[in-house]
Parts: C-alpha cells; structure tokens; sequence
C-alpha cells in the first residue's frame, strides 16, 4: 500500500506544478503549446493519480449484486386496472378519443406552421441567375474582361456587372480553346467569343465551385480539357458545351453564351443555357 | 464533515438509504465497456470549452475588413463569423487552446459513440431490456453527426462554405419537398439569408446539444435501471452482476478516466493543429480548393456522394432523385435504417425474445457478428472512396479507376467479409480459441501408468450457448 500512496501523492503534487504553470503560462501570454502541454499535463497527472488510487490504495473488491426484477406482472395489471378506472362511466370512449385526436393534431399543427417564417417559397430564386442578355462580364475587382484576358490552358472567374457576386448564379468560369478544340453543337455554334467560353462556376452535383481546369499539356496522350469540381470531381467538357464526362454529376454544366460589344468586351448574348446549381425536383422544368 | 454533509442532504431527501445502495450498485469490468464512458466524458470537454467560444464567437454573415495579427489576411473583406473566429484564435489568450480542443473533443467524441456502437451492437447488448438505450444511442449519434458538422460550417472559412454547399444540395435533392425545405432552412438560395448563421448557431450551442444532453440522462437512467449487463465468468449469471463497487474503486477509475480523457484532448488542443482556418481562408461562393476533406465522421457521406454514377431519374418532366440523394440522403438512411431495425430483424430471424443481461461474446453469435462486419466493411470502404484523392496524391493510383474499383468493392468486399468472419467465428467458437493468445489448453491429470489423461474442467468464461443462432 505504502509505495502506492507515495505514488499518488507524488502524482497529485506533479498535476499541481502543473496547473500552476499553466497560471504563469497563461499570464505571461505564452504559446497555445505550453498551455496545452501544461493543462493537459496537469488534468493527465490527476488522472494517473486516480486510477493508481483506484486500483491500488483503495480496498480492491468485488460485489456481487442481485439486479432488480423488471416486470412485475401482478404490478403491471394492477396499473393497467388504476388507468381504466380513470374512463369508467365513459359511455362513448372512442368518440372523445377521436375529438382529442382530432383537436391535439390541428392543434398541432397550427404551433407548427409558424416555421415557415423561416425561409420563403423558392418560387422563381430557386436556380436564379442575375445573367441577362447583354450582361458585362467583369472580373473580381469590377474590370471588364476582353477575350485577350483569357489566356488558353487556364481560366478566369467571371461575374454579371453590377450584379451581387455571391449570389449563386454569378459567378461563370472562362476559358479560351483553340478554334480547332471546339465541338460546339449546331445550335452553339456562336455561343464563344473569340474562342472564349463562359460556364456557370456551380457544379449540377452538389453545388460545390468548380476551381479546376484540366488542361492536355501533351495533347496526343493526355486527356483533352476538362472543368472539375473539387468535391466530388465531376468533370465536364467545355469543348462539347460543358457536357459531363465523368463523375456524379447528372447534368451538363450551364454555358453562357458570350458576345463581343461594341468595344471588343466580353458580354453575355443571352442567358444560361438551363438552371445553375444543383438538381432538385423541378430543375428540368 | 462527511456525517454533516449526509446529514443535510438526507434530512431534505431521505436519499442515505438510495445512496448507500447506490455507493455499492457494481460495475463489471471489461475494457470496451470504455468507450461509452470516453464519449459522455468528452462531451463533458464539448460544452466546457464550447461555451468559452461563444463568448467570443459572433455568428454572423455581416461584412468586415479583418485587421487581426494574422498578416497574410490583413485588409482582406470577411464575415464578422470568420474574423471573430480568427480573433478569438489568435488574440484572445488562451483562445486558440479551447478552440483546437472543442474540434478535438467533437472528433473523438463520435469516434468514441462509433466504436461503443459496435461493443454493443457484436456483444448482443442491443437486446431487451436495453433495447431502447440502443435506440438512444443511435438517436445521438446521428444528432452528433449533424452537431459536428453544424459546427465547423460555423466558421464561415472555405470548407465550411464547400461543406455547407453539398449539404445545400443534398437537401434540394428530397424527392418533391427539396426545394421547399432546403429555402425554409436556408432563407434563399445558397449560401442562403444573412439570419441563415445565426439559425446554424443557434441549432450547434442550444438546441442540439440540449437534447443530447436530455438523451444523455435517460441513456444513464436506462443502464443503471436494469444495472449493467455483463460477459460470462466470475459466478456472473442472468439475475446478478458481478463488478467493482461504485465507491471506491469504480468512482475513482471512472473519474480518473474523465481526467485522462480531458488531458489527452487538452494535449491534442495545444500541440496538434487542427482546423486550421487562417489557411483555408474565408469562404466566397466563387472559390474551392482541391483536396478539401471534412471531419472524419462525414468522409463516408462524400464517398459515397463521389462513387454513385451520374444517374437522376426524371418522369414526366420532373427529376425525382436529384444525384446527390443517393449518397448524401440514401446511403446515410439506409445504414442508420438497418441499424434501426436490428434488434427487430434479430429478433425475428431467431426467435429470441427473452431479456438477457449476459453478453455474447463476438464468436458466441457468427452470424450478427458477420453481419455487423460486413456493414462496417461497407461504411468502411465508401470512407475510403471519400478519400481517394488523397489517395490518388499519396499512391499514385489513378482517380477514375479507383471509382470503379470502389463501385465493386463496395458490394463484393462485404460480401466477402461476411462469408471470412462468419467462418472465424464459427472456428473460435468450436475451438475455443482466442485470437490472440491462441488455443485455451487443456488440463491433464498423470496416469499412474505414467501416460497422461485429459481432465475436464469447467472453465469460467466459456459459452457453448447458441442462443443466437439463426432459426434453421
């Protein structure tokens, strides 16, 4: 026993150096480190003193306990007895039972339904993009962007002029292919600009930005360009019009089609070719 | 002192006699009754060192310019969250110490319900009379997984922002109602109304943790009802327990494992990064990083988001299963599902009604056991795929072929782990072996002969019983 309380005791007066230098520590403003080294030090030391006192110092026993019998069947009637005495007398039990029913789940109800403050219809903002046809394309710092500010092999965020650049139907990411890249449909035939391609940012998936441009740095053996988002990797092809190539992704990436202006800027010539976002019930609407 | 104390408190309560019961109520001992002890004791660190944030943590969407001590954010716009979360890691003295130890303390804390989950769910602990508590448990580790994730999307840095988009687009993805619970949830379309954080915050500090800690309470009361239940060995049987008394050893273990666990979180708070949220920088809906994971405990929800194939099944114009509902919604439903409903299908499938308070041992029920396992080979696999391009970074093999191999394995490698570990288990049982000090031996008697002769003994902690095997 002897050697055991002296182990504790040292044990218990190490976790009060400790503590304390964590009270120095924490007044003279030392690093995150010590602090955490002192106070986990100190409640570790405590611990160890405990469990030497637990197994050690203490009178190590066994108890052998008898459990409570559950389910006393004679009990359980006579409850069942004490609750049906409560309806005696009650001629039409199953209509007043109905009439509770039917009050506690309008009643209900009615507590309910002020959650619907919370968030308002989607109505028309659900799959919103602020993109209209002759929309500025502008970059992060409000400039306006020009085919020659989109470099082929990489890409360039893009956003609706005047337009609030964390709305999720903002931002499009751009890319220049090279004319002999493109595989447009017919009817895109004319939604680059110069070679320049605009696609919403948002991955269809799971609503993640699509930050990554994989770019053939040796065409005859890499696979050819693709957009991907780095959540779950969807992967699209810009050069088809952002068509899914691989990944969860169960539709293609919206394009914006782009234009030139007057002054050889980027602009948007019509809207989104289909909702931004993820998919939810009514997306193919 | 002691007499006086008593004396108070039993004047006002009449308790001495139920304390004195309760000084001597026993605990069996066996280290994987542990974990469960770990889990309520780090969420004792959660809301210690989470109410220390609050106070310095403001959950809102407002724009300012941070002007912190971080240099490489200075003059950068931010959230009012992430520039309070900022300040509150490196201004605020002793801040960044409660901070990395309530993540650490989340972290263990669903690690330690997940491996308590599988004592009691291969042990048989699952059945009557602590089914209910089973049903708790699982209740809390579900609302766990919610509460962690609610918090780090607090923070309003990158991954929070990558996270919360998914789970945007995972509530969208509810057949029919999506749309509408996704905007009640978020107040727009994401990242949804400025009151949108506030809410988050008020789900993580107050609502969730107050039930969890109401589950808790009844999850204790529930145990000690029935007392605990116990392995065979040591004269234990059905109608008693057999353990170390509450007072004195069992407290002061117990308590010196609170400690213990305070002290290795604190460790891990103060000399491990975690989070670091200065490096992924502040969320804006046009940014993303590669390489983003999420805490441990959502990786298999993004695996198994990353391996469905892109399929989204419309009729008539409408699309009813957006894609991430497979493995954002479905996957999570049907494993939270089946371990639901297992006490329910063992029941059927064997025909064992009866209560027990005696464990099984893994081996003593091959087929729950395989079961089990394949399950969590499955949850295990698709974690794996959650993390495959970190795979792909570290080894080297190629992402699109790694889906494909998970798309198989996930359904051959259960498989497979069933078949193994019911063989195992059924060895173990008939051999009484251990696994890892091998065979049991036997104990011999000399002849007078000179031969020896094999004497049986009745060993304690040995069950023959087959109580749990499927009905043939």
């Amino acid at each position: 026993m002897r050697p055991a309380e002296n182990g504790t005791l040292a044990l218990l007066a190490f976790a009060a150096g400790a503590a304390v230098f964590f009270i120095v520590a924490y007044a003279l403003e030392w690093s995150t480190q010590v602090l955490g080294l002192a106070i986990g030090g100190a409640l570790l030391a405590i611990a160890a003193a405990l469990i030497v006192a637990g197994k050690q110092v203490a009178p190590g026993e066994k108890v052998k306990e008898e459990r409570p019998r559950l389910a006393d069947r004679a009990e359980e009637r006579e409850l069942e007895r004490e609750i049906e005495r409560g309806g005696e007398g009650v001629s039409r039990r199953g209509v007043l039972l109905g009439g509770a029913a039917a009050a506690g789940t309008a009643l209900g109800g009615a507590l309910v339904l002020p959650a619907a403050s919370l968030g308002p219809k989607p109505a028309d903002r659900i799959g919103y993009s602020p993109w209209r046809r002759g929309t500025r394309v502008v970059d992060e710092e409000d400039a306006q962007l020009s085919p020659a500010d989109v470099k082929v092999g990489t890409f360039v965020s893009g956003f609706p002029e005047g337009a609030d650049k964390r709305e999720l139907g903002s931002p499009v990411i751009l890319v220049r292919l090279r004319a002999e890249d493109l595989d447009l449909p017919a009817d895109r035939s004319d939604w680059d600009a110069d070679g320049v391609l605009a696609f919403s940012k948002i991955c269809t998936h799971a609503g993640c930005t699509i930050n990554l441009y994989r770019y053939p740095l040796f065409p005859a053996q890499s696979p050819g360009p693709a957009l991907v988002c780095p959540c779950h990797y969807s992967t699209f092809d810009p050069a088809t019009g952002g068509n899914r190539i691989f990944g969860p992704a169960g539709r293609a990436l919206p394009q914006l089609p782009l234009g030139l202006d007057d002054a050889g800027r980027l602009i948007a010539s019509d809207e989104f070719s289909g909702p931004i976002g993820p998919s939810w019930w009514g997306v193919r609407k | 002192m002691i007499r006086g104390a008593i004396r108070f408190i039993d004047e006002r309560t009449g308790s001495a006699p139920l304390l004195r019961k309760a000084l001597r109520y026993a605990f069996p001992d066996h280290w994987s009754f542990l974990f469960g002890e770990i889990a309520l004791y780090s969420f004792v660190i959660l809301v210690g060192t989470g109410v220390f944030l609050t106070l310095f943590f403001e959950p809102s969407l407002a724009r300012t310019t941070y002007d912190g001590v971080y240099d490489p954010l200075r003059g950068t716009e931010v959230s009012l969250a992430y520039d309070s979360a900022l300040r509150l890691s490196f201004d605020v003295n002793a801040g960044l110490l409660m901070r990395q130890t309530h993540h650490w303390a989340a972290l263990v804390f669903v690690a330690s319900i997940a491996v308590h989950l599988m004592r009691v769910f291969f042990t048989g602990a699952f059945r009557k009379p602590r089914d209910i508590n089973y049903y708790i448990g699982l209740t809390m580790l579900t609302l766990a997984l919610i509460e962690g994730f609610a918090g780090y999307s607090l923070l309003d840095d990158l991954l929070s922002g990558m996270g919360l988009a998914i789970a945007y687009a995972t509530t969208l993805s509810i057949p029919l109602i999506g749309g509408d619970v996704g905007f009640l949830i978020w107040g727009d379309q994401f990242p949804g109304a400025d009151d949108f954080i506030s809410r988050l915050f008020i789900v993580h500090v107050l609502i969730l943790p107050v039930i969890i800690g109401g589950l808790i309470a009844v999850h204790l009361a529930l145990i000690a009802l029935p007392h605990h239940s116990q392995f065979r060995g040591q004269g234990a049987t059905e109608r008693n327990v057999v353990g170390t008394p509450m007072w004195p050893g069992y407290a002061l273990r117990s308590v010196g494992l609170l400690f213990a666990t305070a002290g290795v979180l604190f460790l891990l708070g103060g000399l491990v990064q975690v989070n670091p949220i200065w490096q992924w920088g502040p969320y804006e809906i046009y940014d993303g990083t590669n390489g983003a994971q999420p805490d441990w405990y959502m990786g298999w929800l993004i695996g198994a988001l990353r391996i469905m194939p892109p399929i989204e099944p419309t009729l008539f114009g409408y699309t009813i299963f957006p894609n991430p509902f497979f493995g954002g919604l479905l996957v999570p439903t049907l494993v939270f599902g089946f371990l639901f409903s297992w006490p329910h299908i063992e029941r059927r499938v064997t025909g064992d009604r009866a209560a027990h308070n005696l464990l099984d041992r893994p081996r003593d029920n091959p087929w729950r056991t395989a079961i089990g396992v394949a399950l969590f080979t499955f949850v295990t696999l698709i974690f794996l795929a959650g993390a495959a391009d970190r795979i792909f970074v570290s080894f080297g093999i190629d992402y699109e072929t790694q889906v494909w191999i998970f798309r198989v394995a996930v359904f051959v490698l259960p498989a497979l782990a069933y078949l193994l570990t019911k063989r195992i288990c059924e060895e173990l049982r008939d051999t009484d072996w251990h696994p890892l000090r091998g065979p049991p031996g036997a104990a011999v008697r000399r002849t007078s002969g000179g031969g020896f002769q094999r004497v049986s003994v009745a060993r304690a902690g040995r069950s023959r019983g087959r109580s749990g095997a499927p009905r043939e």
